[in-house]
């Protein structure tokens, strides 16, 4: 019994010192983009690694969510004959709040798993001393760019997802479902204002920038050759999966207090 | 031979730990400018920690570690980076970029250092890479280049700056005999390719032909300290010495070591 309490204990220490050492890293990477810019060519590559490549994915989660959240939903509302009642849940709900965290769970799955894997894997190799014998900070090089790029493109990625969640819903709602599409989008302009757009936007730039700072944390702390990267890609992953819906509770609560608009 | 001054490296008295693992226990050495001091001992017993230690990728629990008089502890980042700007280091895998091609490796340091003009950069990449026998391999990633290939790669992007400072860490683990002792002619060559700077070399290794080729001086380390220290001579004349004219425990353990015995008071590592 005291064995399991030490442990928790231990864990609950570990967690704990892990998210001390993510804040830190978090302003060491502030402090590099107010003192120098990103090299070009590899803040680049980045955004073409994060943004280009993960829009397929994006778009095909987008999508499925927003056919699915429509076709049951509809049933649901049907019984209660406020079949239009589709259209605000769908956007509503994709706006603020699938959007961000279906986008942010799949760029972990991603883009996080790879930045830890290759952190990873240029740690043990010794090729993040090597950059840090040649004068060159590895949070600088290598942190900087993945984060910046993570934080300016996960609300686009997110815009995409949930244009594409609204489009593929609202199609199945009229065209397979047959509801009015006059009603639809009436009901859907009346639940949704600019605050939702908002609230999605500021959610997926915390959970790319948070889930960025994760991996890369995992990846330049990596030890212990191949076992080690294969650990710390499973865990970056596992953590930024789990600190995006915790963090999505967190900022559901404080922005909804900010909301001018009341929640309604 | 090179000439030696002051001393560019001094550690005192400094301790190591990782967890309950003592890896160095009061190691006390000096490195003077412009020699080649080579560090020889058993795997695990805490030279390539000594190197890290001297180029500040880690901290020294106690003692202290000094670069030209100064304590590379103390130093400040940006005293840290200019030390480091002085120095260079040959990691045992290499260490390449692998999502750079040779050229662009070669040119890290450079372009680092500031250095904008491509035509210069060029020209010293393909300098350094016909250095060390790799014309024409700028355009080439990491992966193909095969072990002793990388590790040449590796040396070129370590002398492209021309340091003061070079740091060798296990240079020919891995290659076979006749590609170590080409390592071993490739840093005698360095040396004398930089003799206008007086660059000072250290190179740890556990292959006593390399040490014996490259050294002024070798220093043997065992148990996170030093057991012995001398000219390469010295150990060539203890190899050779009859078992029964050791005159103590250190020169028991030279022996064992540089004639790669398993027995003797140097117990082979089973973990």
């Amino acid at each position: 019994m005291l064995d399991k309490i030490q442990e928790l204990g231990g864990g609950i220490t570990d967690g704990l010192r892990g998210v001390g050492r993510v804040f830190f890293l978090f302003t060491d990477t502030v402090k590099w983009l107010f003192r120098s810019l990103p090299i070009f060519r590899v803040l680049l590559w980045q955004l073409y690694f994060i943004g280009v490549q993960s829009i397929p994915v994006i778009i095909t989660t987008g999508a499925f969510t927003g056919l699915v959240l429509a076709y049951e939903s509809y049933f649901q509302f049907q019984k209660l004959g406020v079949t239009s009642w589709v259209g605000p849940l769908v956007a509503v709900s994709l706006v603020s709040q699938l959007g961000p965290v279906l986008s942010g769970l799949m760029l972990a799955g991603r883009v996080g798993g790879a930045m830890a894997a290759e952190l990873g894997t240029m740690a043990v190799t010794e090729q993040i001393d090597a950059l840090e014998t040649m004068g060159t900070d590895p949070v600088y090089y290598l942190v900087l760019p993945r984060v910046l790029a993570s934080t300016l493109l996960a609300p686009l990625l997110n815009a995409f997802a949930t244009f594409v969640g609204i489009a593929a819903g609202f199609t199945l709602t009229i065209y397979g479902l047959g509801v009015d599409p006059h009603f639809l989008f009436k009901e859907t302009f009346k639940f949704l204002d600019w605050y939702d757009f908002l609230v999605g936007i500021v959610k997926a730039g915390v959970f790319g920038c948070v889930m960025s700072l994760i991996c890369c944390y995992k990846g330049i702390n990596t030890r212990g050759g191949a076992e080690g990267v294969g650990k710390a890609t499973t865990e970056a992953n596992v953590a930024s999966c789990i600190t995006i819906l915790m963090l999505n509770l967190f900022l559901t609560m404080v922005l909804m207090l900010l909301d001018p608009f009341g929640g309604k | 031979m090179s000439q030696q001054t002051a001393n560019i490296i001094e550690m005192k008295d400094v301790y190591k730990s990782f967890g309950t693992l003592h890896v160095l226990r009061g190691i006390s050495l000096e490195v003077k400018k412009g020699e080649t001091l080579v560090i020889i001992g058993q795997s695990g017993t805490g030279k390539s920690v000594t190197l890290r230690l001297m180029i500040g990728l880690l901290v020294q629990d106690s003692g202290d570690v000094f670069f030209e008089g100064n304590s590379v502890k103390d130093m400040d980042e940006f005293a840290l980076v200019s030390m480091r700007k002085r120095m260079s280091m040959l990691f045992q895998g290499g260490a390449l970029f692998d999502s750079l091609t040779v050229g662009e490796n070669v040119a890290f340091g450079l372009r680092a250092q500031g250095e904008k003009d491509e035509a210069k950069i060029r020209s010293i990449v393909t300098e350094r890479l016909g250095q060390v026998g790799l014309p024409g391999t700028e355009d080439k990633m990491p992966s193909e280049l095969s072990g002793g290939m990388k590790k040449r790669a590796a040396l070129a992007r370590s002398i492209a700056e021309m340091p003061e400072l070079i740091l060798y860490d296990e240079p020919t683990t891995g290659l076979d005999p006749i590609m170590s002792d080409a390592i071993a002619d490739l840093i005698l060559e360095t040396r004398a390719a930089l003799k206008d700077m007086n660059v000072t070399s250290i190179v740890v290794t556990h292959d006593m032909h390399v040490a014996t080729k490259t050294a002024d001086r070798i220093v043997m380390l065992h148990g996170g300290n030093v057991v012995g220290e001398g000219p390469p001579e010295y150990f060539e004349e203890i190899r050779e010495r009859d078992k029964n004219n050791l005159k103590s425990k250190q020169e028991e353990m030279i022996r064992q070591f540089v004639r790669g015995e398993a027995v003797g008071p140097i117990m082979p590592q089973t973990s």
